[in-house]
């Protein structure tokens, strides 16, 4: 075995264990904290796969903002530190053959594709040219210009309808406290 | 072509090691005579009272969605900022149409007064 793969089997090791701890993690906000190793060692399972740049995107769309959100959406609720939530309901078993049968039609899937078999392809070019060729894609008139900008409205979208939404809401509430 | 990778996985180790060593260290050498003083917990000189939990309020919400709105716009932007010394110039111009965008919901949001500190 090389290093390299000596560090995926604990990578994913660690991963997968806390994601075990992710589901099983009684407290809230100890589950918080476990998803930020799982997603961090996802981060690092991408920069062994040869893929910096969805290694960087890893660490800032998801470790950065997605966790903080978790985070803060646990802080909005009553108490996280003492409530003891159960993480085992009745009905586990159903939940358990759910996920079995989706591991089973996955693996069936992914041993199917002709990709599977083949090995990683050496890069054709410097990391950075790949992400160069992305950049100048992305605005090149001809290739990817009108998702790009059609991105952009979505988010604007986003961000003005979740104001629109949550802002008279919690406004309201802000004047309650003032008061 | 993981060289670089290398540099911050030395780093994270010795970021790790160093409060490590410091904490063990400090563990191992301390003289250990608890009593009940010693063992309050110290807080800026006072303790404290009542619950340490404080409900966040809703309004950090509206900042964490916009905080994820540019980080997401910001995902974008990164390769095109990479790529900027090959682009023409109508190519830079449509990247920063893309920000105008997105600054039309940050005024939008500070017109509706959500970035104000509450």
């Amino acid at each position: 075995m090389t290093i390299l793969q000596i560090a995926f089997l604990l990578i994913a090791f660690v991963t997968l264990v806390s994601a075990l701890m992710v589901v099983t993690s009684p407290s809230m906000v100890h589950a918080a904290l476990w998803l930020i190793l799982t997603l961090a060692g996802i981060a690092v399972l991408f920069v062994l796969l040869n893929a910096s740049f969805l290694a960087v995107v890893q660490v800032a769309v998801y470790i950065d903002a997605i966790a903080i959100m978790i985070i803060i959406v646990v802080m909005l609720t009553n108490n996280p530190l003492r409530s003891q939530m159960r993480t085992v309901t009745r009905t586990w078993w159903g939940a358990a053959i759910g996920a079995l049968i989706l591991l089973a039609g996955l693996l069936v899937m992914i041993t199917q594709t002709p990709a599977f078999e083949l090995q990683a392809p050496a890069l054709a070019m410097e990391q950075e040219q790949y992400l160069k060729t992305l950049g100048s894609a992305l605005v090149d008139v001809n290739q990817f210009i009108l998702p790009f900008e059609i991105a952009s409205v979505l988010l604007l979208a986003a961000l003005i309808g979740s104001i629109t939404v949550a802002w008279p809401f919690l406004a309201g509430r802000k004047e309650e406290q003032d008061r | 072509m993981l060289e670089p990778w290398i540099f911050i996985a030395l780093l994270l180790g010795a970021g790790m090691l160093l409060p490590g060593v410091a904490i063990a260290a400090n563990w191992v050498l301390s003289p250990k005579k608890p009593n009940s003083l010693k063992n309050t917990i110290y807080e800026c000189g006072i303790e404290t009272v009542g619950e340490t939990y404080v409900q966040l309020k809703g309004a950090y919400y509206i900042y964490a969605l916009i905080f994820v709105v540019f980080d997401i716009e910001a995902v974008f932007l990164f390769p095109w900022a990479v790529a900027y010394d090959q682009l023409q110039l109508y190519m830079v111009l449509e990247g920063v149409l893309f920000i105008l965008i997105l600054a039309a919901g940050l005024i939008y949001a500070w017109r509706k007064g959500v970035l104000e500190w509450v």
